[in-house]
């Protein structure tokens, strides 16, 4: 299904171009001159302005620099922890789906222990437990995060399992691996690639989200999170200093959805 | 009643794995918890004494007997700032944070409903389409940033209501707009899923046949029919909601169990932590189960055990 021009720009376009560059500002930002810890004084707090780009922070950061930098911490982090739980999250789901029994039985009870925590709060508290570190923040995001993934790949197994093509494979004498990586996988990879794709999405807000309550990465590396909860304290004198990252987040956040949501459309997935 | 049982026995191997869950954090602590807790300028005795009194100079398997026993009996403790019983505590905040609880719900609801029922019966319209995007911008809003947002035009710009703390009704208005608002995003989205399927059914079709007018074909027979499913989901997004709170009060300054589990990582006082995250599971648990047994009372086709 194709959409109308101006949709089709709104819709794919846009997110495309936003996700481009917080990917880019991610990869180049090692070499960008960007220095998002320098501080010059006269320039504190001033707003955003003919040669002031977005502003500087109560400390005379440049925002611009320091939005580029954070754009480096979310990305990273988004894209390890989703690596990580969706990896984790299909081996477990996979397997427990395809041997069945008292080992799946377990599975089931496993995840729904994880599940009774309800959000992020167990990442809170392991955050909170292990101190703050990107390291750390991309463990306790991942602890949070591979359930959904171990949940869609099990009942993706168990409704693929007992199609006639894998039935077929068994009857020839097709191994397990064989089974699980010729049939099963690449069946199972659409629905995954969605599920990860709005992952992406969560994973940056919930960084942001543990940076705020200090939990995330160590001042000063920057993270929009921490930008915001910094700016929180000078809101009368410089809204500007939550507004910028506050912005950068909100772009990245709604862009990876609306992605996701033309992925879905695409690859035929229903949400579940 | 065997629904009943199998739920209940499933609720208690929840509860059990969550209870040992939040047990083993504290030995996540790097290196020497008590050390960790007290500082290092703490002195030999006053380590000895606290890892005593925590019983982690106990096997593990001692412990984690100890805490599940104490557990059982709602004694959670003494919180290492303030040498009070954790339990007391918990009883101090726990009002708080329902009251922003309930109050971020009912605002999810207020928007959620009106907004969902208006999507699907415009189906394909700018309404439609206007609502949804609605929705997809308050997903991609997180609670840390909105509040400063409303704090900043309703109560520096505006000066309607107060920045934070929580005395009297309006300064509940700002935090429970914030938990809601993420809510009201996913829920209306649910809501005009549920309410699209239902405008499909037959009865709708016997409805409008009959003579009825939209408006009651669309309030009396779509809507409750498709409030079922919706309930379900609501229960589970009260996860995000709770978790939410942690944030939300911590923008507020508003003292309930959020802001407390926050104030207890930063004073590293673990066992207040401990104790925390496991009030607001067991009682996100709780809810769920709660859930579960009024969709299977109000749906009679499950209560009476056809199956569904």
């Amino acid at each position: 299904m194709s959409l109308p021009r101006p949709a089709r720009i709104l819709g794919l376009w846009l997110p495309l171009t936003v996700v481009f560059v917080w990917g880019l500002f991610a990869l180049l930002g090692l070499w960008l001159p960007l220095d998002p810890n320098r501080i010059e004084l006269p320039h504190i707090l001033l707003p955003p302005g003919e040669d002031a780009w977005l502003g500087y922070d109560d400390l005379g950061r440049s925002l611009a620099a320091r939005v580029a930098a954070g754009a480096q911490t979310s990305f990273v982090v988004a894209l390890w922890v989703v690596m990580i739980s969706c990896a984790i999250g299909t081996v477990v789901g996979t397997f427990s789906g395809y041997v069945g029994g008292g080992w799946d039985h377990a599975t089931v009870r496993v995840i729904d222990i994880f599940l009774a925590f309800p959000g992020i709060l167990l990442a809170i508290a392991l955050a909170g437990i292990l101190g703050p570190g990107i390291e750390n923040v991309v463990m306790a995001l991942s602890v949070v995060g591979w359930v959904g993934f171990a949940r869609l790949a099990r009942a993706q197994v168990l409704s693929l399992k007992h199609r006639e093509h894998v039935q077929a494979a068994i009857a020839l004498g097709a191994g397990t691996t064989r089974i699980v990586f010729r049939h099963l996988l690449p069946l199972m990879a659409a629905p995954l690639i969605v599920e990860a794709s709005f992952g992406v999405a969560g994973v940056v807000i919930a960084e942001a989200g543990l940076s705020f309550l200090g939990l995330g990465v160590q001042p000063p590396e920057p993270s929009w999170g921490s930008m915001i909860r910094d700016g929180a304290r000078y809101l009368l004198m410089a809204p500007h200093m939550v507004m910028v990252p506050g912005a950068a987040l909100m772009l990245v956040v709604l862009s990876v959805n609306l992605l996701g949501d033309r992925l879905r459309d695409r690859l035929d997935v229903r949400r579940t | 009643m065997r629904l009943l049982l199998t739920r209940l026995a499933s609720v208690a191997v929840v509860v059990f794995g969550v209870l040992s869950l939040v047990f083993f954090l504290i030995h996540l602590v790097p290196g020497d918890p008590v050390e960790v807790m007290l500082g290092e300028s703490a002195q030999a005795a006053d380590r000895e004494a606290l890892r005593h009194a925590l019983g982690l100079d106990q096997p593990l398997l001692t412990q984690w007997l100890h805490y599940l026993g104490n557990v059982t009996q709602l004694d959670f403790g003494v919180s290492l700032h303030s040498q009070r019983p954790i339990t007391q505590i918990l009883l101090e905040r726990a009002p708080a944070t329902l009251e922003l609880a309930l109050a971020g719900l009912l605002v999810a609801v207020v928007i959620a409903f009106p907004l969902g029922v208006m999507a699907a019966v415009r189906k394909d319209t700018l309404w439609d389409h206007g609502a949804m995007g609605v929705s997809l911008l308050g997903v991609a809003v997180p609670h840390f940033l909105l509040g400063p947002l409303l704090i900043l035009i309703f109560a520096v710009w505006l000066g309607w209501l107060p920045v934070s703390g929580r005395e009297g009704l309006a300064s509940l208005v700002l935090p429970a707009l914030t938990l809601g608002t993420a809510m009201a995003a996913i829920l209306s989205r649910m809501v005009r899923a549920s309410m699209l399927e239902v405008l499909n059914e037959d009865y709708i079709r016997t409805a409008r046949a009959k003579g009825l007018g939209p408006r009651a074909v669309i309030w009396r027979h779509a809507l409750r029919n498709a409030l079922l499913p919706v309930i379900t989901l609501l229960g589970l997004q009260l996860g995000a909601l709770l978790a939410g709170a942690v944030i939300t009060e911590t923008v507020f300054s508003w003292p309930g169990i959020g802001q407390l589990v926050i104030e207890a990582i930063q004073g590293r006082d673990y066992p207040v932590v401990q104790a925390c995250v496991l009030f607001i599971s067991l009682s996100y648990v709780l809810v769920n189960t709660l859930t579960d047994f009024a969709y299977a009372w109000f749906d009679p086709r499950v209560r009476l055990g056809a199956g569904r």
